[in-house]
């Protein structure tokens, strides 16, 4: 035997490996050109300048007032159109995973079904039935409950009902699919030793749906860190968030390395949650891949 | 350095363009796209290129200042004559991005007013931001200076201001008492005080014109400052919406060439026949804007109805301010424009 006969599964297995690279090479490719490239090109320009090297736009995170209210602004409707997304969300996938077959389908239906309307028209309904004149306070005021209008659209409330709304899915969709595979067995056997419904579901249940959970947080947080058309509609002007900050700096200000400073400070932000969650459970179930 | 993809494919498109129309005289013309520029297409650049037997090619963008320092910095010119704010063109100007204009020939433009020109540009066209408010809601007794629309006891009801300091800066300052012919330069500081004052009342701070419409075509808010077009639309399709141009802003867009435009001397002919005031004259049948050139008033192309609802003819351009493009251009302008963020947000 010399060294150049190999083993036959490990030439099989490069062979393998050749292939599949071969099949990765186009989706490789576009993801390289269409978004890595252009994400080093943003990072770029914000810290080089007029053919020199800057930390300007850096600088201003440090003492531009807007730049820190709107990133605390953008967090704060994150973390409420979250942790409502959860209250909502959750009630919602336990029962689609609990009942029979064709219900959890209906249900599902019904949760995905907005999902497929654009994101706009959707921001419109709600500006129909929010404003002033719109459908719940005509309603409202014609049943004699209220006498003045409530403002419910045009300002933060506004924007996150609709947020709540788009990213819904989102949240029901992972704890759905971590709850099915929760097997019955193990509810049954904690009420067969005694414990109550309350009991079983906060010691059995919740624990077992909590890669869901997370997985559902962070696809909602991470999501809403971005929205963009929904605060621009229903904020009334002074709901801003990172994504109008970087519009505005370049519509109005013309100003293109602050608005890659902001994007890259903001992706940052976004890894950062990632990182976080995956110290909590693994990426890939985040993405729902196992 | 600011090279951007689109201009690759823009300027591909272009090469494509001028090779099919190479014969003819030509010229790039750029607007804002939409209706606005498809009305212009009616009203000016089809007469214009019959008047001269020239090709007018166009391209649109909806902020062409961006795109003028992106061809000024990559070198390669492509657009000739922009119709866009004065104060891009004044600007562009004195960075050395937008030609100097030679006035002697552009003898179309003689008789308008000093104010409608710049050594960069000249007015094309006009629009006004006024004051609208909901007839059903004010009845006889509607606001008519920006006194009132401060005045939240006399005229209670909900109000919307555009998110933006360009005019709103000048109502809160004619709101507060300066004279309409000293509010330049801008007393900064007590304008933003005023607007204090007003903003717990603003429901709306608007981003777009469209958005502007709908909160008076839907009655949510009582008050608004508006571009007059976006106005008389609501008002054409029947909303009980009132306006006058009384303290109304008046604004327009410029002509103004790029520097080293591909086409110049023809740049310069479309410059001067875009103003003939007959050619003018026909900004009002297509669209609400006015004319830019007054002499098209006398044309008795427009009649004194239809005159009467445009914001640049004699009569109203006489009780509106007009906005001043050399002070919001100027680093006062900017520095104004960088502090309505932090403003807004708290």
């Amino acid at each position: 035997m010399t060294k150049s006969t190999r083993n036959p599964s490990e030439l099989h297995e490069r062979r393998e490996q050749r292939l599949m690279l071969l099949l990765l090479a186009p989706a490789l490719l576009v993801i390289i050109i269409l978004l890595v490239l252009p994400l080093l090109w943003l990072a770029w320009q914000s810290i080089w300048q007029d053919g020199r090297f800057t930390l300007a736009h850096y600088e201003r995170f440090l003492t531009d007032s807007v730049y820190w209210a709107t990133f605390l602004q953008t967090f704060r409707i994150a973390a409420i159109v979250t942790l409502l997304t959860v209250v909502l969300g959750y009630p919602v996938a336990y029962v689609a995973a609990g009942a029979p077959q064709r219900w959890s389908i209906l249900i599902l239906t019904m949760v995905l079904l907005p999902f497929w309307t654009s994101v706009l028209v959707r921001a419109y309904a709600w500006l129909i039935l929010l404003q002033r004149n719109g459908i719940i306070n005509s309603a409202l005021t014609g049943s004699g409950l209220i006498d003045t209008p409530l403002r419910l659209v045009n300002n933060e409330f506004g924007t996150v009902m609709a947020t709540i709304h788009i990213l819904l899915p989102f949240m029901v969709l992972p704890l759905y699919a971590t709850m099915k595979k929760i097997p019955g067995e193990l509810t049954m056997a904690g009420a067969s030793l005694g414990g109550s419904p309350m009991h079983v579901f906060l010691r059995v249940f919740l624990p077992l749906s909590l890669p869901g959970l997370i997985a559902g947080m962070v696809l909602v947080f991470v999501l809403t860190l971005g929205f963009y058309i929904t605060p621009e509609l229903l904020g009334g002007g002074r709901t801003y968030m990172v994504s109008m900050l970087v519009s505005r700096n370049i519509e109005v200000y013309n100003e293109w390395g602050a608005a890659s400073s902001i994007s890259v400070v903001l992706m940052i932000c976004v890894f950062l949650v990632f990182r976080l969650a995956s110290l909590l459970i693994p990426f890939e179930r985040i993405m729902g891949t196992r | 350095m600011t090279y951007r993809l689109s201009m690759i494919a823009l300027s591909a498109s272009a090469a494509v363009f001028l090779a099919g129309t190479a014969s003819a005289e030509q010229v790039t013309f750029v607007s804002q796209g939409g209706a606005y520029q498809e009305a212009q297409t009616k009203a000016i650049l089809d007469p214009v290129a019959e008047l001269l037997g020239i090709t007018v090619n166009q391209d649109s963008s909806p902020d062409a200042w961006p795109v003028i320092k992106t061809q000024a910095a990559s070198g390669k010119i492509i657009w000739d004559v922009i119709d866009t704010p004065a104060k891009d063109c004044i600007r562009g100007g004195e960075q050395g991005m937008i030609a100097k204009l030679d006035f002697s020939k552009i003898p179309n433009a003689g008789k308008m007013p000093a104010a409608y020109k710049s050594p960069y540009s000249v007015a094309y066209e006009f629009y006004s931001s006024v004051l609208a408010y909901n007839k059903d809601k004010f009845g006889d007794n509607p606001p008519k200076t920006w006194a009132d629309f401060w005045d939240v006891k006399k005229f209670p009801g909900a109000r919307a201001l555009r998110n933006h300091p360009l005019a709103t800066l000048e109502a809160a300052l004619l709101a507060d008492g300066v004279p309409a012919d000293k509010l330049y330069p801008l007393d900064v500081d007590r304008a933003f005080k005023k607007l204090e004052e007003i903003k717990p009342h603003v429901s709306v701070w608007w981003t777009s014109g469209a958005q502007s419409a709908q909160l008076l075509a839907d009655g949510e808010v009582d008050m608004e400052m508006a571009w007059n077009g976006r106005v008389a639309a609501v008002v054409k399709e029947g909303a009980p919406i009132g306006y006058s141009f009384n303290q109304g802003f008046l604004q327009y867009t410029s002509l103004c060439i790029l520097k080293g435009a591909p086409n110049m001397e023809t740049a310069v002919k479309f410059v001067n026949a875009a103003l003939t005031p007959d050619i003018q004259a026909n900004f009002p049948a297509y669209i609400d804007y006015g004319p830019g050139n007054p002499e098209a008033y006398k044309t008795g192309k427009i009649s004194p109805e239809r005159a009467a609802e445009m914001p640049s003819s004699p009569e109203n351009a006489a009780i509106q301010v007009l906005v001043a493009d050399e002070w919001w251009s100027s680093p006062a302008g900017e520095d104004a424009q960088k502090r309505w963020a932090s403003f807004i947000q708290q």
